[in-house]
C-alpha cells in the first residue's frame, strides 16, 4: 500500500494522523455492482445502481436517510436481497443461499450500526466463535487471535466481560474485532457511529482510520465527513435510490457539483 | 371422631395414593422431555429459510393444538394400539403408560413450539443477522446463537406449558393408565361417598404442591437467565 503522504491540503479537526487520501495505489476491482435494481414494494430503493470497489479502496457512501445507502451496503452481503443485476465479490458473484452464501459471508466483514454483538457471549467469545466454527480454528488459536484484535482496537481488557458490560463505543469496536477475525477481503460499516453517544465517536473512527491505513477495503456508509476527509479515497453521494455524484472527498465536501449534494451538504454543515 | 379419622387413614392405607401422583410425574417427565425436543423442531422448521418446512410445522402446531387432549389420549389408545396394532411394550402397563407418554409428548410439542417461538421473538433480528455475516448459516447461527437466547427468553411460556402438562397428565386415564392420579380419585369415590370432599382434597392439594414449586422456579429462573441487552 502507498503510505504517502496526504495530497489534500485541508486537515479535518484534532487530526492524529495524517492518513493518505487520494492517491493511493488501488487493486483489481473486488466488488462490483452492475445495474442493481430493489424495490420495498412500491418504493425503488435502488435504482440501476452501478459501483466498483477496488481492492485497498476505502469508499464512503453519504446521503439522507431514506436514499438508499443502507440498503445498498447491506446487499453486498445479500442480507438484503436484490431484484436483478449482479453483484460479484472477488469475482465471485453472490450466490443467493445455502453453504456457498454463508462461505461469501465469511470473507465479507460488516458492521452494523447497533453493534449486534451476540448477547449471551463473552466479547471473547463473540470474537472467536466465527474463525471457531466457520473457519474450523483451534479454541487455542482462535483466543490468541482475538486477544491480539482486541489490544489492536483498544479492548483487550475487556475480553472476559458480557457486551451488556460495555459502552457503545467499546462494543462498537469489539464488533469491528469480530468482522476482523474472519480476515475479510471487504468490510462494510452501515453507519457505524450513528447510534453512539457524541464522546465515543472517536474512538470507533479512529480503529477505522487505523484500519483504512493497514489497506482494508472499505465500505463505510456515514456521515463523519471527518473520517471520509481522513480516510476515504472515494465518496459517493446517494439520493432517492440513486448514485448522484462521485468524488474524491475534499472535492465533494468543498465544492459539490449537484444541486442535490451541495442542499444536503448545507443541511448537515450549518449548525 | 375417631372412627372418621381412622376411616380415612385406612382408605388412604388402602389406595396407593403416592403411588398414583409418582405415576403422573413420570409421565409429565418423559412427556416433557420429548414435547421438548420435538417442540425444538418444530420451532426450528417454523424460523426456517425453507417454505415447505414452515408450512409442515405451522400445520402440525395447528392441528395439535386444536385437537382436545383426550381425543389424542384415546386414539393412542384405539388407533395406535388396538387398530394399527402398534405396541410400545410387551408389558400390557407399560405399553398404555408410554401410548400415554407419547400422546401428552405431541399434544404439548405445539405449544412447546410457540413457546420457543415466543422467545425467539425476544431476540432482536441483528443477532440473526450478525451471524449471518460471520458465515453461519441457518442450522449453526439457530444452536449457537438464535435459540440459546430464545429458551432464555422464553423460561416462562414453557414453564407455564410444563405446568399445564401436569395437570393434563391425570388425561392419561382415557389412555388407560388407571392407576394415576384421577382414575385412582374415581375408584375411591366411587367405593367411599361418604369421604367425597376429603378425597377431593387430598388430590387437589397434592397438585397444589406439586405445581406451586414449578411456578416459583421458572420465575426465578426467567430472571436470572434473561439475557442483557
Amino acid at each position: 500500500m502507498d503510505q504517502s503522504t496526504s495530497t489534500t491540503g485541508q486537515p479535518a479537526a484534532d487530526n492524529t494522523v495524517d492518513a493518505p487520501t487520494s492517491d493511493r495505489a488501488l487493486g483489481a476491482p473486488l466488488v462490483e455492482l452492475k445495474s442493481v435494481n430493489k424495490h420495498f414494494g412500491a418504493l425503488h430503493v435502488l435504482q440501476d445502481i452501478d459501483l466498483t470497489v477496488r481492492k485497498g479502496e476505502v469508499l464512503v457512501v453519504i446521503g439522507p436517510s431514506g436514499s438508499g445507502k443502507s440498503t445498498l451496503c447491506r446487499a453486498i452481503n445479500r442480507l438484503e436481497t436484490i431484484d436483478d443485476g449482479t453483484i460479484t465479490v472477488d469475482g465471485k458473484t453472490l450466490p443467493e443461499e445455502g453453504k456457498a452464501l454463508a462461505q461469501l459471508r465469511a470473507e465479507v466483514g460488516m458492521v452494523f450500526q447497533s453493534f449486534n454483538l451476540f448477547a449471551h457471549k463473552t466479547v471473547l467469545d463473540n470474537v472467536t466463535l466465527g474463525p471457531r466454527k466457520v473457519r474450523g480454528l483451534s479454541k487455542k488459536d482462535a483466543e490468541e487471535q482475538a486477544r491480539k484484535l482486541l489490544d489492536r482496537v483498544g479492548v483487550g481488557n475487556q475480553a472476559g466481560k458480557m457486551p451488556a458490560q460495555l459502552s457503545g463505543g467499546q462494543q462498537q469496536r469489539v464488533a469491528i474485532a469480530r468482522a476482523l477475525a474472519m480476515q475479510p477481503k471487504v468490510m462494510l460499516f452501515d453507519e457505524p457511529t450513528s447510534a453512539l453517544d457524541p464522546e465515543m465517536v472517536n474512538e470507533v473512527l479512529d480503529a477505522m482510520v487505523a484500519l483504512a491505513q493497514e489497506g482494508m477495503t472499505m465500505i463505510v456508509v456515514t456521515h463523519e465527513m471527518g473520517f471520509a476527509r481522513k480516510a476515504a479515497d472515494r465518496v459517493v453521494f446517494m439520493a432517492d435510490g440513486q448514485i448522484v455524484e462521485e468524488a474524491q472527498p475534499e472535492e465533494f465536501f468543498t465544492a459539490p457539483k449537484s444541486e442535490r449534494a451541495r442542499d444536503f451538504l448545507s443541511k448537515i454543515l450549518t449548525h | 371422631m375417631n372412627d372418621y379419622l381412622s376411616g380415612l387413614g385406612a382408605l388412604l392405607q388402602q389406595y396407593d395414593v403416592l403411588g398414583a401422583f409418582w405415576t403422573n410425574i413420570q409421565l409429565t417427565f418423559w412427556g416433557a422431555l420429548i414435547a421438548l425436543a420435538l417442540g425444538t423442531l418444530l420451532a426450528l422448521m417454523r424460523i426456517s429459510p425453507i417454505a415447505s418446512l414452515r408450512w409442515a410445522g405451522a400445520t402440525y402446531v395447528s392441528v395439535f393444538r386444536n385437537t382436545p387432549l383426550t381425543i389424542i389420549m384415546t386414539f393412542m389408545v384405539m388407533g395406535v394400539w388396538t387398530a394399527l396394532q402398534i405396541q410400545l411394550a410387551d408389558n400390557f402397563e407399560d405399553n398404555f403408560f408410554r401410548l400415554a407418554v407419547v400422546g401428552l409428548a405431541v399434544y404439548h410439542a405445539a405449544f412447546v413450539c410457540e413457546a420457543i417461538r415466543s422467545g425467539v421473538n425476544t431476540v432482536p433480528l441483528g443477532q440473526a443477522e450478525a451471524a449471518r455475516a460471520i458465515g453461519l448459516s441457518f442450522l449453526p447461527a439457530a444452536r449457537l446463537i438464535i435459540l440459546p437466547q430464545a429458551f432464555r427468553g422464553a423460561t416462562a411460556p414453557l414453564g407455564n406449558t410444563l405446568i399445564a402438562l401436569l395437570k393434563n397428565s391425570t388425561v392419561a386415564a382415557a389412555a388407560s393408565v388407571s392407576w394415576e392420579t384421577s382414575s385412582t380419585m374415581k375408584t375411591m369415590i366411587e367405593f367411599n361417598p361418604n369421604y367425597l370432599w376429603e378425597i377431593f382434597a387430598v388430590f387437589a392439594i397434592g397438585y397444589v404442591i406439586l405445581v406451586i414449586p414449578i411456578g416459583l422456579l421458572t420465575t426465578w429462573l426467567s430472571q436470572r437467565l434473561a439475557v442483557k441487552r
